[in-house]
């Protein structure tokens, strides 16, 4: 899957934008990962179990995707462990200060024109960019 | 009923995801990474066709007076732009620049089994965890003092 694949990324995207209509029509909620898992680790009455099956259906089409298309599992991580401990905390903490991710404010909150996803996506693609920048160009990896 | 149709929401997103190949960081990076020698549009073709069909179909849905299984839409209605959402995708661009993950797909990638998407997965859930701490411990001490709007 290294370079440009527009046949299979036009797919799945249209598959992504599928799976966060029908979790809008099913429950009402928006398919936004990092506010559903989020929930789980502060659980409330009612509003957990939702959450739960939606990252166990998540789980068992990635366990699909390990069988039927493993390539997309090829998974190469190009910086340090201590990187990557770090880039996963500021995930976690900055996806939930800023209320969304790139599903929650990208696909859903873009697609709504909402404008303060529109505004939160353009802030995390532009930092995005920003930093792979940085630490792949400037100061020769991480 | 309504689990299973979650459960298959859940599993298309999946799907959705390691179809497309956002499950690849050296993906996502080659996306980010203009400069780079290779560039990868896949990333941005991903954003415009799940945007594009969500834009296309949401509204559809937003007609009917209840979702299929819920008495209400849960759909955000603030309009404000407020520092902590400027704060917090700047926090989460970093991190996401960085290593090329983003918590849809790390969750996905988790079935890899490889050691550095677990130390990414546990750092992001921990990272959740210490806002939500912070957050519930806010509001306890808000309610605590005499607010009027309670």
């Amino acid at each position: 899957m290294e370079g440009f694949t527009p046949v299979l990324s036009s797919i799945g995207g249209i598959l992504i934008g599928l799976a966060a209509v029908a979790l809008l029509l099913v429950n009402g909620r928006i398919a936004g990962i990092s506010g559903i898992t989020a929930g789980v680790l502060h659980p409330t009455q009612g509003n957990t179990l939702w959450r739960v099956v939606f990252l166990g259906g998540m789980l068992v089409g990635a366990m699909l995707i390990r069988w039927l298309h493993p390539e997309a599992l090829a998974i190469r991580i190009d910086v340090s462990n201590a990187a990557v401990l770090l880039g996963g905390f500021l995930v976690g903490i900055g996806t939930r200060i800023g209320n969304g991710c790139t599903s929650g404010h990208g696909v859903c909150g873009v697609g709504r024109l909402a404008p303060r996803s529109m505004v939160a996506s353009a802030v995390f693609f532009s930092v995005a960019v920003f930093t792979s920048w940085l630490i792949r160009h400037v100061t020769g990896g991480f | 009923m309504k689990y299973l149709a979650i459960f298959s929401s859940g599993l298309l997103f999946a799907v959705g995801l390691g179809v497309s190949g956002m499950t690849l960081p050296q993906k996502v990076i080659g996306f980010l990474d203009f400069s780079g020698e290779n560039w990868d549009p896949s990333l941005g073709l991903v954003m415009i066709t799940s945007a594009g069909v969500f834009m296309l179909l949401h509204r559809r849905v937003l007609r009917r007076p209840t979702p299929l299984f819920d008495t209400d839409f849960h759909v955000p209605t603030r309009n404000d732009i407020d520092g902590p959402l400027v704060f917090g995708s700047i926090l989460f661009g970093i991190g996401w620049g960085m290593v090329g993950f983003c918590p849809g797909p790390t969750v996905t990638a988790l079935v890899s089994g490889q050691t550095q998407v677990w130390i990414f997965f546990v750092a992001m859930v921990a990272g959740m965890y210490a806002e939500g701490s912070l957050a519930v411990s806010n509001r306890l001490l808000t309610q605590r003092g005499d607010t009027v709007d309670g």
